[in-house]
């Protein structure tokens, strides 16, 4: 058995010496905290009873063992709907549709520009504008011209059309946040997707028009399969990065507007946001959001796996 | 305004119709050639309007002209930007910025270098689970951490200190790092590593003399990435930076916009000024982010 471990070291030990500096980091910069915060949620502890500091003196963290209690509490406790289950829901929906106009917008738009027409780079220029500028910027854009009487109720005054209250009522606040997301997330679809395509060898496409293929079988039978490994990617880090976005809801609504709080900035409005700072139920969100990634990107990446081996 | 974005598939479908024999390939009929420049030109403006807006607004000197921009013409002034850059922290949170920033990618990218080249070359035991928590870490969501680290950066007394921040943010883009870096290494053929050898040079030699400085182009992206991500970051740098000289960009633009009084003109001045270098670098690299971001996946 030694021998075994002193054999191995001896033929790897440059790999472990090169990766050595990542897992330090990770152990003591995620890891460690990792820990450290589930052992919150099996705490009480909020910014009452934590060790903190004021002025010279310091005061010992007075928290105590509750057990699973924070997460018996949030999915089943009394109000665990309307604390838990209905941002959970919104996640979801909130997810979905945004991570479905993305692709659809990006991969119609990624089809434009993969056409042979003037102006393609000016276009594509353009289109990239709201990744390249920083989304703090650009959410507060969209603040000033949602506002009460901003620009966009402004003119559907002009054409007649209602104009709600889109930071107010919680229906339109859900409506606006996934606008101005799908508003940010289009680019890196489309770009990502515009380089899918432009990797297609056209080879197919003419075949596919001699065998007497209509445009639409010739998408469905040489785009969409052309295009599948960069859809699997982009899909899979559009939903992580869709269901764990922070800085569009958080800079349009700020902690008000409970209703367009998805799970992550509700987490963060727990821990953050009020008075007293429930640092225990905070930090149980943030495991039981984990949990739902980490098993839906299993389950996304076996069911990757065998679409590949039956194609 | 979403309606005609949500057209965009529908027209698409036409706008590849089969081009007929006298026409050359690829190249749309007339009626659909008008169609696609239309909804083009409808989706550009979507995409640029927001934008547009906040330089519209930095130029009008009153805080409420965002009820009435038209009347910004009339009276349109650069007054905000002499305003921003003489009496707000502009200059303290623009080192703010660049202080966590920079060294997030400095760190991130040293350290994530090695192992990326060590998962590409190397199999050892233990590799594909290394591969797995590399990319599990990038799915965190911040509400994961940001309490566990509040209160750690409470205890080593790290809270509002720049050090403190971008130890955080390490802990996104090392891994982030090294998955990237990974996928770059991995293009870089396995020969140039024998010939190393064979010349009589070590793993590590090979690596420092031979590996990094062809991979500088990857290198790049990955700094780029983290610095962007740095900079954008919003949820920890709010939490983490209390004193309002030490907010990074993030933050201090968030600051004008108070319960008590909104300075939207001074605001709309800062995020150009900011907006302005941030795009243009972004623009310079942005085809070389776009096939590194999705080389990590495709090959992990």
């Amino acid at each position: 058995m030694i021998a075994r471990i002193r054999h191995g070291w001896r033929r790897h030990w440059y790999a472990y010496a090169m990766i050595a500096p990542v897992v330090l980091v990770l152990g003591v910069l995620v890891l460690y905290p990792l820990a450290y915060g589930f052992w919150l949620t099996l705490t009480d502890a909020n910014s009452l009873n934590s060790a903190r500091t004021i002025g010279v003196n310091e005061i010992e963290a007075t928290y105590k063992f509750v057990g699973l209690d924070n997460y018996a509490d949030i999915l089943f406790g009394e109000t665990a709907y309307d604390r838990f289950w209905s941002h959970f829901i919104w996640t979801i929906v909130w997810t979905v549709a945004c991570v479905t106009l993305h692709y659809t917008l990006g991969l119609g738009l990624a089809m434009l520009l993969n056409q042979k027409i003037r102006g393609r780079t000016f276009y594509r220029l353009m289109l990239i504008l709201p990744w390249a500028v920083p989304t703090f910027v650009t959410v507060f854009g969209w603040r000033f011209m949602l506002a009460d009487q901003g620009v966009i109720n402004a003119g559907l005054e002009l054409l007649n059309l209602p104009t709600p209250a889109w930071l107010e009522d919680s229906f339109w606040q859900r409506f606006a946040a996934i606008m101005v997301n799908t508003w940010c997330g289009v680019p890196f679809m489309m770009v990502s997707l515009l380089g899918g395509l432009q990797s297609i060898d056209a080879n197919l496409y003419e075949a596919a028009e001699l065998d007497g293929a209509s445009p639409w079988q010739r998408f469905r039978y040489v785009t969409l399969p052309g295009l599948r490994a960069v859809s699997s990617t982009v899909v899979l880090l559009g939903i992580i990065w869709t269901f764990n976005q922070f800085a569009v809801i958080f800079l349009l609504f700020g902690t008000k507007a409970p209703d367009a709080q998805i799970l992550v900035t509700w987490a963060y409005f727990l821990g953050f946001g009020q008075q007293p700072r429930d640092f225990a139920q905070s930090a149980s969100y943030g495991m039981l959001l984990l949990a739902i990634l980490v098993v839906f990107t299993s389950f996304y990446r076996r069911w990757l796996a065998r679409g590949e081996q039956q194609s | 305004m979403t309606t005609n974005t949500l057209e965009t598939p529908v027209e698409a479908a036409p706008a590849r119709t089969a081009p007929k024999a006298v026409r050359r390939r690829g190249e749309p009929r007339p009626l659909v050639r008008i169609a696609t420049h239309a909804v083009l030109i409808v989706a550009s403006l979507i995409a640029v309007l927001p934008v547009a807006w906040i330089f519209l607004l930095s130029l009008g000197p009153d805080k409420d002209d965002y009820l009435r921009p038209a009347g910004i013409f009339g009276k349109a002034t650069l007054d905000n930007y002499v305003q921003v850059l003489t009496e707000t922290n502009f200059f303290h949170w623009l080192q703010s910025s660049l202080i966590v920033s920079l060294g997030t990618t400095v760190l991130g990218v040293l350290i994530a270098a090695t192992t990326g080249y060590a998962v590409s070359r190397m199999r050892f035991p233990g590799q594909k689970k290394l591969m797995w928590v590399l990319l599990c870490t990038q799915m965190f969501p911040i509400a994961v951490l940001i309490v566990p680290m509040y209160q750690l950066l409470t205890e080593l007394r790290l809270l509002d200190t720049y050090g403190g921040l971008i130890l955080v943010y390490c802990s996104t883009a090392v891994p982030y790092s090294a998955w990237l870096l990974k996928g770059y290494f991995d293009t870089i053929p396995f020969e140039i590593d024998e010939a190393g050898r064979v010349d009589g040079l070590s793993p590590f030699g090979t690596f420092v003399r031979l590996i990094l400085p062809l991979a500088r182009p990857g290198l790049a992206v990955a700094a780029f990435y983290n610095f962007i991500t740095a900079f954008g970051e919003v949820a920890f740098a709010s939490t983490f930076m209390l004193d309002d000289t030490k907010y990074t960009f993030a933050v201090g633009l968030q600051s004008f916009v108070s319960e008590h009084d909104a300075q939207r003109h001074l605001m709309a001045a800062t995020a150009v000024l900011v907006a302005i270098p941030v795009s243009a670098f972004f623009y310079l690299v942005q085809r070389n982010l776009v096939a590194g971001l999705t080389a990590g996946g495709t090959k992990g």
